[in-house]
């Protein structure tokens, strides 16, 4: 037979089934188009991302400090203003902004901005360029949400702290903004030069310092920032460039690309069992069209060739099928970020994204199809003559087969090796799924058993013989089951992670504070809980801040530890302090000694921390009011700093050492809202400490809420207040944007696993409609024919669900308990959700898939004759 | 028992009207054993469907018992047809996922009757199954297979046993044992049986045979 032949004969033997052969089409396409949609989303956001980078960053060289910039670094910016180069710097802190007439306030972020800011990039504001005139006068341009929050408008006066300023714009695009970042605090820009008058930068108050540097020679750039680094790093204060941001970029989206490619091979891999499951549904129908062409003469090689012809075209077409819809999906997932995304990312087919696409494509098609036309091979040309009843496919070990197997396995695990970069990342991510599909399969395998060994003596005729159909010789329960169970494992995951990563923040919402009051000093606490009561509120608690640094570590001093770096690494470059390498040998981590802490002191435990070593001091009072005092650590914190029970940490209170001895370690429950320290002190240590007071109320209306703020800030214009409500309204919307891409994702899964069930609908279609006319005929009425199928098809879904739900719950259990370190809770009401979607829909597909069954009469039980 | 008038089964193809079956008239009597011969294409099977109300014919009229199939729907038929009707064919046709036993409990099954594999036990030990109840039809000779398709077909005491070539598929001596118990269930329960058939052996079995050729009756041993 000649090529041509074949292709002729291919294309003609196909003419009936193409119908057939879609299934084995959207098989493919389901995974291409999450493939090409999540490549090329990550690889235009990269793009896209390098491409502004600078307007990002909005300068060539970024210093951020804590702290006010210290002697040296002023002075290197002045002679660097001096030479030529222009330096901008902001100043930012969160404070209150309070409508001057309304009186209406809303906690934001203030930043202060000297003329020049931003270096690079276009702020697009509204009325348009009201920028350029920010610095005419004591003039803001604030995000929308402020104007909406507090009932202002443009031309409306504003008072932040003791200083009043005239919303001339509202901001509308920065480049490098995330959007929803307005719904924790609005932001605020202000003219540099009047922050002062705000009179809100003294003790206690958490400022950033930047200052962003326009160096028009890249290499000056980096010469600078390596050159004055040593200075920068003694004061506290980082430094960036462009090159390092544009790097840090890449890093960021190299993971967030491999992340999405392995979520798009899991796609093509799912896609790839619907192709096995189609391709044998596929063939079922078609054994005896081999059986005649083996007796006419075709040699198993000739019909092999010529279905695997008709798969690779399949392939080919759904591969292109499904780079379009990716196109289309690349199109709907920034929709769905909205806000999240700090850059716009333009609808374009990826290339290189698309051209993966095809070929993975054709290659899951041709691979998966493989297994099951190998079959075919051992159709014998005397089916021709004698047809039997019994399904064809005698199983047994074909080595052939297996070879391919395993074969298609080291192709899977190479093509994830190969999308994690990296051998173990890759051999991981396989091993895992490799585990999950087993655990499916095994899950999957018990219950199928349990049912048809479970006595069903009682039950109605329809449903016994629902089950007994799950059996039916040739049938494909295990593989809807492990293919539907792992979409409904998937969704079920995340879904419960999802619910558990959230609770800490709802859980008990109808008890807790939902307002933080910030920054109240000793002598604000009575006034302040004098205005609450006024509204009917009441302060839950109070929790002192005392800010310090760590002075000296088991007596070594900080300084010293810091200087041995700068001697030791020579070029004077320090690595970027999150590179930080493990402790050894009970060395402080340098992020560690370098930071500030706000501590707190207290009598007692709260309840969300609990000793993990030595003894609370209540229990005992060693101290006597007497240095060194007791104090309890966190336990990362005393990992990082290299100390245990016993050790002594001495501590810089602006300028008093307060030395220490560690008498506990705790373990903390981050996850809660309630305030969290790394240091708790001994109420004698610190009481007479330059302190802050956080108080934390709880206001049952959102009209109470609003006019206690306004309240307390027009008479303490620097406390800030939280609303709590507000906070877990956006958190929500980040989270639930960001978890509706991921379930979108593994809609794609469940999708391919409803394929699979519609190859096996197919699969026993002929068997299926034999039995029911078989029925018909013994007097079955198309209402219980109707119910045997329903109540197959919904056991069947409920199979999967039972699997993939249960092994969900394992799975979110140890996500819960291992990496997110919170509290685990099965979220029923939602799982429940799912497994009724998937029953039903389930039970929907497999009834319309035999309407068929229905029509057919019992008369083609004597034609079939 | 069985009246048929002026049957008539066409079959539209396209522009072509094909008449696989043109006026035929019968009457059965009760208890009667009757085959249905004639070549291939000859309407045997059209004719059979048609007297079964497994399908309606184009023309005419079938009456089971004074019951007229006609106005009756396809459910309608389904319910008389598991109350007064059983079925025997070439291939067996049992249900693979179901034993023997579970086999000849269905058509009661589908009445909703209680207590059925009692009654159905009782009937595969008739026809000499007593051992194999918990067998599934891939594990049962054709023999076998076709003598539980005979249990399924009078476990329910139908008034009338429809057979498509019942001994197609067996060989000579298995073939006489099933029509042998066919004859025995005939006489023990009065049982009206018709067959379609190509076996003359068969067919001079029965006590009346009827001819078909191109669609029409051509000779009928009651007449003549």
């Amino acid at each position: 037979m000649t090529t041509r032949q074949l292709l002729s004969l291919a294309f003609r033997e196909s003419r009936f089934a193409r119908r057939r052969l879609f299934l084995f089409l959207s098989a493919i396409s389901l995974g291409v188009a999450a493939l090409v949609a999540v490549q090329g989303f990550a690889s235009t956001m990269k793009r896209e991302m390098s491409a502004q980078a600078r307007a990002m960053l909005g300068a060539d060289v970024q210093l951020q400090s804590r702290d006010p910039f210290g002697p040296r670094t002023t002075e290197v910016l002045e002679s660097l203003a001096r030479g030529g180069i222009d330096v901008a710097r902001v100043t930012s802190f969160a404070s209150m902004a309070r409508h001057a007439e309304n009186g209406a306030t809303r906690l934001v972020q203030v930043r202060a901005a000297e003329p020049g800011f931003p270096f690079y990039g276009t702020i697009e504001t509204s009325p348009a360029g009201q920028w350029a005139s920010l610095q005419d006068d004591r003039n803001a341009v604030v995000e929308p949400a402020l104007v909406v929050a507090l009932g202002a408008e443009i031309g409306d006066v504003i008072e932040i702290g003791k200083a009043r300023f005239r919303i001339i714009g509202e901001l509308h695009r920065m480049p490098g903004d995330i959007e929803i970042a307005s719904s924790f605090a609005p932001r605020v820009f202000i003219p540099a030069r009047y922050v002062d008058e705000t009179e809100l930068l003294g003790y206690g108050a958490r400022v950033t310092y930047e200052a962003f540097l326009r160096v028009p020679d890249p290499e000056l750039a980096e010469t600078i920032d390596e050159g004055y680094r040593p200075i920068w790093r003694a004061e506290r204060v980082r430094s960036r460039t462009l090159q390092e941001q544009q790097e840090q970029i890449d890093e960021a989206l190299g993971m967030l690309g491999r992340y999405l490619g392995l979520v798009g091979v899991f796609a093509l891999l799912l896609g790839g069992i619907g192709v096995a499951s189609a391709m044998s549904a596929y063939m079922s129908r078609k054994v005896d069209s081999i059986a005649v062409l083996r007796c006419l003469g075709a040699t198993s090689r000739e019909v092999l060739a010529l279905y695997l012809l008709q798969a690779g075209a399949m392939g080919l077409l759904g591969a292109l099928v499904g780079v379009l819809a990716g196109a289309v999906v690349q199109w709907v997932l920034p929709q769905m970020l909205t806000g999240l995304l700090p850059v716009d990312v333009p609808i374009r087919v990826d290339g290189p994204a698309a051209l993966t696409g095809l070929v993975a494509g054709m290659a899951t098609a041709l691979a998966f199809a493989l297994l099951p036309l190998l079959e075919i091979r051992t159709v014998s040309p005397l089916r021709a003559l004698r047809r039997r009843v019994e399904p064809l496919i005698a199983r047994g070990h074909d080595k052939l087969r297996l070879g391919m197997a395993i074969a298609l396995v080291v192709g899977v695990v190479a093509l994830i090796v190969y999308q994690a970069h990296d051998v173990f990342a890759g051999l991981g991510v396989s091993l895992g799924i490799g585990i999950t599909l087993l655990a499916l399969w095994l899950a999957a395998r018990a219950c199928t058993k349990l049912l048809r060994r479970a006595p069903h003596a009682g039950f109605p005729f329809m449903f016994r013989q629902s089950i007994a159909n799950l059996y039916r010789p040739g049938n494909q329960t295990m593989t809807v089951v492990v293919a539907l169970g792992f979409g409904a494992f998937l969704l079920a995951t995340l879904v419960l992670t999802q619910a558990n990563l959230l609770r800490p923040l709802t859980a008990n919402s109808e008890t807790r504070f939902n307002l933080v009051l910030l920054d109240v000093q000793v002598d604000q606490i009575e006034p302040v809980r004098d205005v609450l009561a006024m509204h009917d509120i009441e302060i839950l608690d109070s929790v002192p801040l005392v800010s310090m640094r760590i002075a000296a570590v088991k007596g070594e001093p900080v300084r010293r530890f810091l200087e041995d770096e700068l001697v030791l690494d020579g070029d004077g470059s320090l690595p970027e302090p999150t590179q930080d390498l493990e402790p050894d040998e009970g060395r402080p981590r340098r992020w560690a000694l370098r930071r500030e802490y706000r501590s707190t002191f207290r009598e007692t435990l709260t309840e969300s921390e609990r000793l993990v070593a030595g003894r609370w001091w209540n229990e005992r009072n060693a101290t006597d009011g007497e240095a060194p005092f007791a104090v309890s650590l966190e336990q990362d914190i005393a990992r990082d700093l290299g100390v245990t029970l016993g050790d002594r940490i001495d501590w810089d209170i602006q300028g008093v050492t307060v030395p220490t001895v560690v008498t506990s370690i705790r373990a903390v429950d981050w996850a809660r809202l309630e305030p969290n320290f790394f240091a708790v002190f001994e109420p004698d240590a610190l009481r007479d400490a330059p302190q802050m007071w956080v108080l934390l109320a709880r206001a049952e209306t959102a009209e109470a809420r609003t006019a206690a703020q306004r309240d307390v800030v027009a008479q303490h214009p620097n406390v800030s207040v939280i609303d709590l409500t507000l906070v877990q309204a956006a958190l929500d919307e980040v989270i639930g944007r960001v978890s509706l891409v991921i379930r979108f994702l593994a809609a794609f899964s469940v999708a391919t696993g409803f394929v699979v069930l519609l190859g096996s609908v197919a699969t026993g279609r002929l068997e299926r409609i034999r039995e029911s006319v078989l029925l018909k005929t013994l007097g079955a009425t198309r209402r219980q024919i109707g119910a045997i199928l329903l109540g197959e098809y919904a056991l069947l879904g409920l199979l999967a669900v039972l699997v993939g739900a249960g092994l969900s719950l394992a799975a979110s259990w140890a996500l819960a308990r291992f990496l997110f370190d919170v509290p685990f809770e099965a979220a029923l009401g939602p799982m429940l959700a799912i497994a009724a979607v998937i029953v039903a829909l389930s039970a929907a597909i497999g009834l319309s898939a035999s309407r068929e069954v229905f029509r057919t009469t019992p008369m083609e039980a004597l034609r079939e004759e | 028992m069985l009246i048929a008038r002026g049957l008539e089964k066409t079959y539209r193809s396209g522009e072509r009207t094909l008449t696989v079956l043109r006026d035929v008239d019968l009457e059965i009597d009760e208890g009667d054993f009757v085959a249905i011969l004639g070549p291939s294409g000859s309407g045997k099977t059209t004719l059979l469907g048609l007297l079964a109300g497994l399908d309606t014919p184009s023309r005419g009229s079938v009456a089971i018992d004074g019951t007229d199939l006609a106005p009756l729907t396809e459910d309608e038929r389904a319910r008389f047809r598991r109350d007064n009707v059983g079925f025997v064919f070439q291939s067996f046709q049992l249900l693979p996922s179901l034993t023997a036993l579970e086999n000849v409990q269905v058509p009661l099954e589908l009445r909703g009757d209680r207590n059925v594999s009692a009654r159905a036990a009782a009937l595969l030990e008739r026809v000499g199954l007593s051992g194999r109840l918990d067998h599934y039809p891939t594990q049962l000779s054709g023999g076998e297979q076709q003598r539980v398709a005979l249990a399924r077909a009078f476990v329910h005491e139908p008034r009338i046993l429809f057979a498509d070539e019942p001994t197609g598929n067996l060989d000579a001596a298995t073939g006489e044992g099933i029509i042998a118990l066919m004859e025995e269930l005939n006489r023990e329960r009065g049982t009206t049986l018709v067959l379609v058939t190509h076996d003359p052996l068969l067919a001079g079995r029965a006590r009346r045979t009827i001819r078909l050729a191109d669609g029409k009756i051509v000779a009928d041993s009651a007449a003549a």
